[in-house]
C-alpha cells in the first residue's frame, strides 16, 4: 500500500471508501437539508419480499417456528391479577444456520457482494452478525474478514465475544481482534482500502431488507394459530434493524395493528468506549449503550444513512435490567426446554411483565431467540462479572446497577419494565439533527416532514420542538 | 530460550495499532491511557520464536506482521462454576405453577 495508513489519512478517505465498499451512492437519496428518499434507498435493492425468501431459502434462512411458551404464560397468570395474563410466543431464531436472525442480515449483503463481484465481504461486528456473515460468505465461495472489539486493556476477553471469534473463525473467516475504543472504524477502514472487500454493514438498506421476512414470518404464523394478528410484538432492541425491519414486514403482512415495542437492557452509566467498563457489562449488545444513541440519532454508522431508523417504527420503549434477563433466561430453559443466548431474551424479560398487564385472548411474541454456548451464556457473563467485582445477588431487581451488581429476581412477579419517555427521545433526536444542520443551512417542509416521519409524528408538532430548541 | 515456532504452524500476532499519544480525540480518559491493540491468527510464513517480529497468512490470504504472541492458541471461554444465584430457579418456578394449578 503506497496511501498513507496513518489514523487521520485513512479516516479523511472515510467517504470514498464507504461508497466503493458499499456501492451505494447515497447522495443522490439527498432531498432535503436533512432529509432524504428513505422509501427510496430500500426499494432501489431490488428486493422485494418475494425475491428476499428465495435468496434465504437457498441458504436455509428464515421459516424458524414459533413457540408457544405455554409454561411461562401459566408462570405470568399465576402472578397476574385475574382476568389477566397474555398468550406469550417467541420467534425461535436460534434456528437459522449460524444461530441467530442475523443470518436474515447478512444474506442479502453476502448475495450482493457475489453478484456484483467483490472478492470478498468484511464487517466491523463484535456479536452474532459476525457469525452470521461468515457463514454466509462460506457458502458463497467469498472470503471474509470480521473486525471485533474483543478485549481490554488486561487482555480479558468478553466471553461472548470469544465465543464469536470460534465461530467466525470456524466458518473459514478472519477475525482482527481489537482491545477497545472506536478507532475501531479507521481498521476496518482500512481493511476495506487494502482489500476492496464489499462492506456488509449492519446498516445498509440490504442489512434491513432482509429482516423484514421475519416481521412477516411472525405475522403469518401468529395468525394461524391464534386466528388473528399479534397484538403485541417485542424486539430487543440496539441499533434499530431490529425494530426496523421487523415492523416494516409486519405492515407489509398487513399487520397494521400490532404494537411494536423496543426492549434493551439497561447499561445506564456504563461508558461504550471506556477500557475499564468493556467487562463490566454482562451483555453485549440490545443494551442501552446502543439503544439510546442509535435511537435519537441513526445516522452514526460505518455508511453516511443508516437504513434502520427504529424510532420511525417503535410504539413503545422499555429497558430491562441484566438480572431480569438472566433469571428469563433460566425460566425459559427450566419451564420451556429452550435453551438460548441471554442477549435475545431481553424482549422475553419485558414480555413477562407486559403480558401480566393484558387480558388472557392477547397475543405477545418475542421476536427473537439465540444460540448459546460457551462464553455465550448466563454461567460465563455471571462468572466474569464477579471476577471483574461486581456484586451478583438475589433480590430485588430494581437495586440493580450496571457495573456494580447484578440482581437476580427472587420471584417472577419482581420482573418489571421502566418506560423510555419517547417524548424526550424524539427531543433528543430533533436536536442531534438540527446540530448536524450546517451553518446557515434552513430547514425546508420537505425537511420538516422527514423529521416528522423520522419521530412518527406531524409537521406541527416538529415545529413547535425546534422553535423551542433555538 | 523460545523454541522456534515451525512455519505454516496456525499462530497469532500481535500490534499496536495506536499508541496511548495517538488515540481518537473523542475515547475517554480511561482509553486515552491504553494502546489500541490487535491480535489476528494466521499461517506462519517463515518460523520464529514466540516474542520475535513474525509473518502470517490468514484465512482470506493476506499477509501481516506483528509480534508472535501464541502457537496454535487456544479457545479459552468456557462457562465456569454454575452460579449459585440462578441454581434454585427453576425449582422455584416450578413450585410456583404446582401451588397455582392453573391451566398451564
Amino acid at each position: 500500500m503506497s496511501r498513507d495508513s496513518s489514523y487521520q489519512a485513512v479516516m479523511g478517505r472515510r467517504a470514498e471508501i464507504v461508497q466503493r465498499s458499499v456501492g451505494i451512492d447515497y447522495a443522490r437519496y439527498a432531498t432535503g437539508a436533512i432529509a432524504f428518499d428513505y422509501e427510496g434507498l430500500l426499494a432501489d435493492t431490488g428486493y422485494d419480499l418475494e425475491a428476499v425468501r428465495a435468496v434465504q431459502r437457498r441458504t436455509a434462512v428464515g421459516c424458524t417456528p414459533l413457540v408457544e411458551l405455554e409454561n411461562i404464560t401459566a408462570l405470568v397468570r399465576s402472578i397476574a391479577a385475574p382476568g389477566k395474563g397474555a398468550r406469550i410466543f417467541v420467534k425461535d431464531e436460534a434456528a437459522n444456520p449460524s444461530g441467530s436472525f442475523k443470518d436474515r442480515r447478512a444474506s442479502l449483503s453476502v448475495a450482493e457482494a457475489k453478484k456484483r463481484g467483490y472478492p470478498g465481504v468484511a464487517a466491523a461486528t463484535s456479536g452474532n452478525y459476525g457469525a452470521a456473515v461468515a457463514s454466509q460468505a462460506a457458502k458463497a465461495g467469498l472470503r471474509c474478514i470480521i473486525v471485533q472489539e474483543a478485549f481490554d486493556s488486561q487482555g480479558i476477553a468478553q466471553p461472548e465475544i470469544a465465543e464469536k471469534t470460534r465461530a467466525c473463525e470456524a466458518y473459514g473467516a478472519e477475525v482482527i481482534r481489537l482491545s477497545v475504543g472506536p478507532e475501531l472504524f479507521y481498521v476496518f477502514l482500512h481493511v476495506l482500502e487494502g482489500t476492496g472487500y464489499f462492506n456488509a454493514s449492519l446498516y445498509t438498506p440490504f442489512s434491513i431488507v432482509g429482516i423484514e421476512t421475519l416481521g412477516h414470518e411472525l405475522a403469518e404464523q401468529a395468525r394461524e394459530r391464534t386466528g388473528r394478528f399479534p397484538d403485541v410484538v417485542i424486539a430487543t432492541h440496539a441499533g434499530g434493524g431490529n425494530v426496523t425491519g421487523t415492523t416494516r414486514g409486519l405492515r407489509a403482512a398487513g399487520a397494521d395493528r400490532t404494537t411494536m415495542i423496543a426492549a434493551s437492557v439497561d447499561l445506564s452509566g456504563l461508558h461504550m468506549a471506556s477500557d475499564r467498563d468493556f467487562n463490566r457489562k454482562s451483555f453485549t449488545t440490545g443494551h442501552t449503550g446502543f439503544a439510546i444513541p442509535f435511537t435519537t440519532w441513526p445516522d452514526r454508522t460505518d455508511v453516511p444513512r443508516n437504513a434502520a431508523r427504529p424510532l420511525r417504527y417503535m410504539e413503545r420503549f422499555v429497558t430491562v435490567t441484566q438480572g431480569e434477563v438472566f433469571y428469563a433466561t433460566q425460566v425459559l430453559a427450566e419451564l420451556e426446554g429452550l435453551e438460548r443466548g441471554p442477549a435475545g431474551n431481553t424482549s422475553l424479560a419485558a414480555a413477562i411483565a407486559i403480558a401480566r398487564e393484558l387480558e388472557p385472548d392477547r397475543t405477545i411474541v418475542v421476536q427473537e431467540t439465540e444460540y448459546t454456548g460457551a462464553g455465550k451464556h448466563p454461567l460465563a457473563q455471571l462468572n466474569l462479572a464477579k471476577r471483574m467485582g461486581i456484586e451478583v445477588l438475589r433480590g430485588d431487581p430494581r437495586d440493580d446497577a450496571p457495573g456494580r451488581r447484578i440482581v437476580i429476581p427472587e420471584h417472577p412477579s419482581q420482573i418489571a419494565i421502566a418506560e423510555v419517555d419517547l417524548d424526550r427521545v424524539r427531543r433528543s433526536y430533533l436536536r442531534n439533527a438540527l446540530d448536524s444542520l450546517p451553518e446557515g443551512v434552513r430547514l425546508t417542509d420537505i425537511d420538516l416532514d422527514f423529521l416528522a416521519a423520522e419521530t412518527r409524528t406531524d409537521r406541527t408538532y416538529v415545529r413547535e420542538i425546534i422553535d423551542g430548541l433555538r | 530460550m523460545a523454541e522456534p515456532v515451525a512455519r505454516e504452524t496456525w499462530v497469532e500476532i500481535h500490534r499496536i495499532v495506536l499508541a496511548p499519544g495517538e488515540r481518537a480525540p473523542q475515547v475517554p480518559e480511561d482509553t486515552r491511557q491504553v494502546p489500541l491493540e490487535m491480535r489476528t491468527k494466521g499461517f506462519l510464513v517463515e518460523g520464529a520464536a514466540i516474542g520475535e517480529d513474525a509473518e502470517i497468512e490468514t484465512p482470506t490470504g493476506r499477509r501481516l506482521r506483528g509480534t508472535l504472541v501464541a502457537a496454535n492458541p487456544a479457545y479459552t471461554h468456557g462457562f465456569g462454576p454454575p452460579i449459585p444465584e440462578l441454581s434454585t430457579i427453576g425449582s422455584a418456578v416450578r413450585r410456583i405453577l404446582r401451588e397455582w394449578g392453573g391451566e398451564g
